[in-house]
């Protein structure tokens, strides 16, 4: 196990610098600047302040020489400063991060709590209405576009019912109870579109493995069907399921775009595509580097639980 | 079990108390210093928490705000005089108002005029627009609130001081002057915004949260009219649908017409919700065109540029799309600016001239109902706009469906604003028609937009914003001429030719002026829309709820 740990840490590290290239490489070639926009915006702007800004703020400089001059800081844990937000990058960083951890750590308890136990009743009784019931659940997940069903249950909850408040984080002095019925909404949106997947993975793995010789000695020794299911069918089943953990912890920090943007969540995915659109090549860097990041750990992650779910995995 | 969670804990969500506003924007400032950075969302925040030493009124006439009198020619306040290169310069004499202070109790001085000039002109303290400063070659200060400000010229904008923001030297110049280059990053306006000693309008920033939103106090050392409310929560809700939901759920109190939403989503509201709310448009500044590239054969043709004009019907357009909330442009210049001449009215709908026009430029109609020239080559055009924008895709398939009629194929194009600006129009790529905005100042000449010098092309670094490439000497001359004429008797005339010869040579079709929507409450009075840069937040203290 240790040896698979360190063999994974170092594909990681490799991994990231060349995740830290890539995506330099991309923003860098992306056409136009923030000055230019500036410019397009601001009458007073005149060529000669384009031209000094853009010096002031290295955009004359390849995106090889900006890399390098990242990299030389980060190594040394400056990530730099972040001309979108007035603040080192670290300082942005760590509220977003904070919001997107809480919002979608939220959602993903949330859709576990749902597919887990439907998902085993569904496979418990396959072809009844409880296991119609969870692939129609599953469908609507799948199918509905996350913003979409965001602004449908702000329309209902907060603006026609008037139960919940529509987004935001909450007043700056808001208890905790007023931070939980702000999270309700985006959370409830983001594991609804969470749901789907984890429940058809699971059901078609129980029922693969529902169909192993193993289970049917265990049955002929007398185990309940729910004794069977819990004990020794899901736990096999659990396997492929369990590396959606891991890709779900990737997609965590930037995959809330469309809900943060609904609810006006101030996360890592607007975070990140507001310094990606706005050229803040210094906090694009760190905040997709950091998603890279996760992505890493939870594949990680993944392994070790695959490894300690099952035993042939640890050699 | 969700739900159940949710009527657990649910509240029936109410407006705010009066003694408080919250208010919805669509944009989080980048800084809150306000010499860095052009943006509207900084310049919307500021209007509450400082005052710069002049500013336009709603009414478009130019006020001192800091200052007691705008300096002019005629009060004296302003002379023309030899500068030290023996050129014509002006000297403009200035006094702070006593009563000015920022929020910890220090005087507003003629210190912090020069501190921010020196910020300002510095070539690496990374101050956006640095024109005005470098204008200014020197700053005689005879005390604490009256000093002289020495201009390198003669120009027509010579009171315009409204980028003059002052800074408060005794906090701001211990962050700037060992590090100059470092100061963007080191400005207490974006490193402890809660400190008072920032402000000196009626509020101040108590706290900031970044991307989400900003919370202001009442500034105690305000010594002008007070404002009603204790405190004003500025919220971004960058989604439009989603700034509707928080307004109707009683979240936020009313939209910010600078930073709200676009002028159809705001009429569609007012169908649906207003009763409870009011929606006050004002047409602005920001000039909804669409720019031709003049290099492109086809549009050189100056019958063409006239048949394309006239056969956009912009009177139904504007009923159709903006209920008559934004007028019909006839030049460059909007009804509201000073310059603008009232006798030159927007050429009328007339497809059949429309058709006539395109004939006798050698573009008649074929068997197919599209148009050709003598060689075959089909009257084809493509028009590129921003993406993202609902209204502007809209505009865009109401003049292709337009011209289709007229036996003209448009192809449409969308792309992200940093494309489109970054290099699409920047560098004149755009083959055709581009569809977007210009924003300019009451006013403002426009020398970047229509002067021949400044065609961006590679020699020159691409720097200018004649897209179009147009190349006139007499507008050239008439710019000159209105950027040196400091009488404004004198530049009206000069304002009207310019208007007329942009009129008839169309180096632009123009379309609109965009109208800016602010939904408030319907108790809500005293706030008035400005149509111009700066915005309405400048005289929150007349805001009553």
């Amino acid at each position: 196990m240790t040896r698979l740990l360190l063999r994974r840490l170092a594909q990681s590290l490799l991994v990231l610098l060349a995740m830290s290239l890539v995506i330099q490489a991309l923003m860098g070639l992306m056409p136009g600047d923030p000055i230019d926009l500036m410019i397009a915006g601001d009458p007073r702007l005149t060529p000669d302040d384009a031209a000094r800004l853009k010096d002031l703020y290295g955009l004359n400089r390849s995106w090889g020489e900006r890399w390098l001059r990242w990299l030389a800081q980060a190594v040394q844990g400056d990530l730099g400063y972040s001309r979108l937000y007035g603040l080192p990058v670290i300082t942005a960083l760590t509220p977003a991060l904070g919001h997107t951890l809480l919002l979608m750590g939220t959602a993903l308890t949330l859709s576990w709590l749902v597919a887990l136990p439907l998902g085993l009743l569904a496979a418990r009784f396959p072809g009844g209405w409880l296991d119609g019931a969870a692939a129609t659940l599953a469908l609507t997940s799948v199918s509905l576009p996350v913003f979409w069903s965001g602004l449908m249950l702000s329309a209902l909850f907060a603006v026609t019912l008037g139960w919940l408040p529509a987004g935001g984080l909450g007043p700056p002095d808001a208890t905790a109870a007023d931070r939980l019925r702000h999270l309700i909404l985006p959370a409830a949106t983001l594991a609804l579109a969470g749901v789907g997947p984890i429940l058809r993975h699971l059901r078609a793995a129980l029922l693969t493995e529902a169909q192993r010789p193993y289970l049917r000695t265990a049955r002929a020794k007398g185990c309940g069907p729910w004794r069977v299911l819990l004990v020794h069918q899901a736990r096999n089943a659990l396997l492929p399921v369990v590396t959606l953990i891991g890709l779900e912890l990737g997609g965590m920090l930037s995959g809330a775009l469309v809900t943060e943007t609904v609810f006006a969540w101030p996360g890592m995915g607007r975070l990140i595509y507001e310094s990606v659109m706005g050229n803040d090549f210094n906090l694009a860097l760190s905040g997709l580097m950091l998603a890279t990041l996760t992505t890493l750990a939870g594949s990680i992650l993944a392994d070790l639980l695959q490894a300690g779910l099952d035993p042939r995995g640890r050699r | 079990m969700l739900f159940a969670l949710a009527l657990a804990l649910a509240a029936p969500a109410g407006a705010a108390p009066r003694s408080s506003l919250v208010i919805g924007l669509s944009q989080f400032p980048i800084t809150l210093n306000p010499l860095f950075d052009s943006m509207l969302a900084k310049s919307y925040v500021l209007g509450f928490v400082q005052r710069p030493l002049t500013a336009y009124d709603p009414a478009w006439t130019l006020v001192c705000l800091l200052c007691e009198t705008v300096p002019t020619l005629e009060n004296g306040l302003a002379r023309i005089e030899t500068g030290a290169d023996g050129r014509p310069g002006m000297a403009l004499s200035l006094t702070l108002r006593a009563e000015a202070r920022w929020g910890d109790g220090t005087p507003v001085s003629s210190e912090d005029v020069l501190f921010a000039w020196e910020v300002g002109r510095h070539p690496r303290s990374g101050v956006a627009a640095g024109e005005l400063f470098h204008r200014i070659t020197k700053i005689e200060i005879a005390d604490s609130r009256h000093f002289t400000l020495h201009l390198d010229r003669v120009s027509f904008d010579y009171a315009r001081l409204n980028e003059l923001r002052p800074l408060p030297a005794h906090l701001e110049r211990a962050r700037f002057e060992p590090a100059p280059e470092a100061y963007r990053a080191r400005t207490a306006y974006d490193r402890e915004p809660a400190a008072p000693g920032l402000y000196n309008g009626p509020y101040r920033v108590a706290s900031v949260e970044p991307g989400s939103h900003i919370r202001l106090i009442r500034n105690e050392q305000w010594s002008g009219p007070p404002p009603q409310f204790d405190q004003i929560l500025l919220r971004v809700i960058e989604n439009g649908a989603a700034l509707e939901a928080n307004l109707l759920a009683g979240d936020i109190d009313m939209i910010a017409g600078e930073l709200g939403l676009s002028l159809p989503q705001a009429l569609a509201l007012e169908q649906r919700a207003g009763a409870r709310f009011t929606v006050l448009t004002q047409p602005g500044l920001a000039y909804e065109h669409l720019e031709l590239n003049l290099s492109n054969p086809i549009l050189a043709d100056p019958q063409v540029r006239r048949a394309l004009l006239v056969g956009l019907d912009r009177a139904a357009i504007t009923q159709a799309l903006f209920a008559n909330r934004q007028p019909v442009a006839a030049s460059l210049v909007p009804p509201a600016d000073p310059a603008f001449d009232p006798t030159l009215r927007p050429q009328p709908y007339d497809p059949a001239l429309a058709a006539r026009l395109l004939d006798q430029a050698g573009w008649p109609r074929g068997a197919d109902g599209f148009r050709a020239n003598a060689a075959g080559q089909p009257l084809t055009l493509d028009l590129v706009t921003t993406s993202g924008d609902h209204v502007r895709a809209l505009l865009a398939q109401v003049i292709q469906a337009q011209w289709r009629a007229l036996g003209i194929r448009l192809r449409l194009k969308t792309e992200p604003p940093r494309v489109l600006f970054g290099e699409t129009v920047s560098h004149r790529h755009f083959p055709g028609v581009a569809l977007f905005s210009w924003f300019s100042s009451p006013e403002s000449v426009p020398r970047s937009t229509l002067h021949s010098t400044m065609i961006p092309q590679p020699s020159n670094g691409w720097s200018g914003q004649n897209y179009a490439g147009y190349t006139n000497p007499t507008t050239d001359a008439l710019l000159d001429q209105l950027e040196a004429e400091p009488d404004s008797t004198r530049r009206r005339p000069l304002w009207a030719r310019l208007q007329r010869t942009y009129a008839e040579e169309l180096p632009a079709l123009p379309l609109f002026f965009r109208a800016n929507a602010f939904i408030l409450p319907k108790e809500m009075t005293g706030l008035r829309p400005t149509g111009h840069q700066d915005p309405s937040s400048l005289w929150v203290e007349q805001w009553r709820w």
